[in-house]
């Protein structure tokens, strides 16, 4: 917002409140209600005016307050960000980054936990990113911000203040469409982003005391995924779980599995294991059996190993 | 809590969505600002007007002879489409609905790239990509719409809000018809541009339906403009046959707009003489006598008596007026039949910012498919 004026900064309780999550904090006093926007309740409405102040030459950076809420704004999103410069023949653009809290682990129900990027992810023209670490978060943002396509940026809100990591002071960028090998590994590939990247990394640290050695990809971008490095690591291991936080059941889990399926199968040892949430409502009740735990990762783990 | 506004030279209180219009006067409103435009502004008007009404015809024309896939038609709508288009400036951004020849021709669209669109050749603006009537242009700041209706609205209050943050001395207006009064993002546009203010204009061409629901039963409201008070905007209603009314009144609108007095819902009662497109059928649900007793009320003979009362239009005029649009739209047709569709590696372009790889190969994949080398 510093470096260029044109970034502006919209949504619901983002301004004086400074977000939800404090995602936003400070925003407002240094740059006033003209860049900062407390937007009135209506999601759909937040995400078309977005687009009109893109298309204006505007960088809006909009919130949706929990992905949850998202679903009023999918008909600005798919129909209109997702193709605004394919339709008009590339004259227009509308180059808005749409940042929403996803994922449970705060007790919040079926309405303030789910994992819908897999909606997000099928829809051409989009780019989704979810980072996993406070180093990521910020080179993330910070290029999604500089992209000329639309991102849809998910923040694990259960990790927000779940650990510190080093952030250097200053701009920095971490490149959109490139995944993160965060463990390397031999024996096995868990591919997986968000939520359950320290999941996974606590359930590979007691396969290791197994002697079982976990290479840990978090893919950072859904989309335009990282083809290379998940192919790559799924033909030098041979064996792979997939993890997310979303329902298993057509889940972006599956898109992994099937890309490997077609293009590495003759390099599989084993069937792709996926791990994801189970095929319910995400509930109230009993959230941390919901969401993947270390046990049910490792119980994955073991079984492309002893296939 | 400001009402709905009726000005003089508007249409007639009594004129309710609910039944037929009265018998509208043959004159044009006596007090209508645009009145006292010079003879050649107002010969604008009409030529425009009717050539509008000459290429919808001859769009309608080419679906059914199946040179063009489909076509949505404003026969009837051009007092409200050309009136409103040409109080614009250029620099001013238009928000086009899929039913706007008449307001693209007035913006400045050329017939070739109207037809461009609609035959999907490597001259069109959006290089084939949409189906036909879904007009933009960046030259011509008209953003091209999408086929779900009132979308665009957000997006004008956005560009508004946008100049004004700048503080660019631009407005917005946004085209739609009384269906999309109901539409959620009516309701979400409206809201925004009242709460922040923007200079946008919001024209809803109320042209008695649909597709197949009267305007009746889209709303339990006296008017559509009548809505805007919710919002505590001011909601204008005008005869949108009467080409002068609906001049002045965006005029008025956008002027306002520019001095900081913030959006204007405008209501032009209309009416559909044709079809909702050409895959529509309306015999299933309109009386064709109802269209006949419109048809006795068209705008642009309307304002040809206007015109004429004046003095300053002929039958000569007339005739001149006609065999020209007719050629002008003949060779036009001519000329778009003759270019090509756009290369197939096309489809692939402009999905991103950059072509990914997946995109190239697949854009490789579908060229050897169909017997490229």
């Amino acid at each position: 917002m510093e470096r260029r004026e044109e970034v502006v900064v919209l949504g619901e309780d983002i301004g004086r409140s400074g977000g939800v999550f404090r995602a936003t904090e400070g925003l407002y006093s240094q740059f006033g209600p003209t860049r900062v926007m407390d937007m009135p309740l209506n999601e759909s409405g937040v995400i078309g005016v977005s687009i009109g102040l893109a298309l204006y030459g505007m960088r809006p950076v909009a919130e949706i307050e929990f992905l949850d809420f998202v679903y009023p704004a999918f008909d600005q999103i798919v129909s209109e960000l997702s193709k605004m410069r394919y339709r008009s023949g590339g004259e227009y653009t509308a180059p808005v980054v749409v940042r929403a809290p996803y994922g449970g682990g705060i007790k919040g129900g079926p309405y303030h936990s789910q994992s819908a990027e897999a909606f997000f992810a099928h829809v051409p023209g989009l780019k989704v990113v979810v980072p996993s670490t406070p180093y990521d978060a910020k080179g993330l943002l910070t290029s999604a911000m500089r992209d000329e396509d639309p991102v849809i940026f998910l923040e694990p809100k259960r990790l927000y203040r779940s650990f510190r990591d080093d952030v250097p002071d200053g701009e920095y960028t971490v490149p959109i469409g490139r995944a993160r090998v965060a463990r390397e590994g031999r024996d096995v590939s868990v591919f997986t982003y968000g939520s359950t990247v320290p999941t996974v990394l606590e359930a590979a640290a007691e396969a290791s005391e197994e002697g079982i050695d976990v290479e840990v990809v978090d893919l950072r971008t859904l989309t335009p995924l990282d083809v290379d490095a998940v192919i790559g690591s799924a033909k030098k291991t041979g064996r792979v779980v997939v993890v997310n936080e979303a329902p298993k059941i057509m889940g972006y889990g599956a898109e992994i599995s099937a890309l490997l399926a077609e293009e590495a199968l003759d390099y599989l040892k084993a069937p792709i294991v996926r791990v994801g949430g189970f095929g319910i409502p995400f509930p109230y009740v009993h959230e941390n059996l919901y969401m993947p735990t270390v046990p049910r990762v490792i119980k994955a783990i073991h079984k492309v190993v002893e296939h | 809590m400001p009402k709905a506004t009726y000005l003089s030279y508007l249409c007639h209180k009594s004129f309710t969505p609910r039944r037929l219009p009265e018998p509208i006067v043959a004159n044009i409103a006596i007090d209508a600002p645009s009145k006292e435009l010079p003879t050649s502004q107002l010969r604008r008007f009409y030529e425009l007007m009717l050539l509008t009404r000459t290429f919808d015809a001859q769009a309608v024309s080419l679906q059914r002879q199946g040179r063009i896939g489909f076509y949505v038609t404003c026969e009837g709508e051009e007092a409200s489409e050309v009136g409103s288009a040409l109080a614009l400036r250029p620099t001013d951004w238009m928000f086009p609905d899929y039913r706007a020849s008449g307001i693209m021709i007035a913006r400045g669209m050329t017939l070739d790239e109207l037809l461009a669109q609609l035959m999907a050749n490597s001259q069109d603006h959006s290089r084939g990509r949409s189906m036909p009537s879904h007009w933009g242009s960046r030259a011509l700041n008209a953003v091209p719409p999408s086929s779900p209706l009132c979308t665009q609205l957000p997006h004008a209050v956005g560009v508004a809000l946008g100049a004004k943050i700048r503080g660019d001395d631009v407005c917005s207006i946004a085209y739609f018809g009384d269906g999309g009064t109901s539409s959620n993002d009516f309701h979400s546009a409206l809201n925004f541009a009242a709460v922040f203010k923007t200079p946008t204009v919001f024209f809803c061409r109320n042209n008695g339906y649909a597709i197949s629901l009267p305007v009746s039963q889209q709303t339990a409201t006296e008017s559509l403009a009548i809505k805007a008070d919710a919002y505590n905007m001011e909601g204008v209603r005008v005869d949108g046959n009467d080409v002068l009314a609906v001049h002045s009144a965006t005029k008025r609108a956008l002027e306002k707009a520019r001095a900081g007095g913030g959006p204007t819902l405008i209501e032009a009662v209309t009416y559909r003489m044709g079809a909702h497109s050409t895959s529509d059928d309306p015999s299933r649900y309109r009386d064709p006598r109802e269209v006949e007793l419109m048809r006795s009320k068209d705008p642009i003979k309307r304002f040809e008596q206007h015109l004429r009362g004046l003095g300053v239009w002929s039958d000569e005029d007339e005739a001149d007026a006609r065999r020209a649009a007719h050629e002008q739209v003949k060779e036009a047709i001519a000329r778009a039949e003759k270019v090509p569709h756009p290369d197939v590696r096309s489809l692939f372009e402009d999905v991103y910012s950059e072509k990914t790889r997946e995109l190239a190969a697949e854009a490789d994949e579908l060229y050897r498919e169909i017997g490229g080398i």
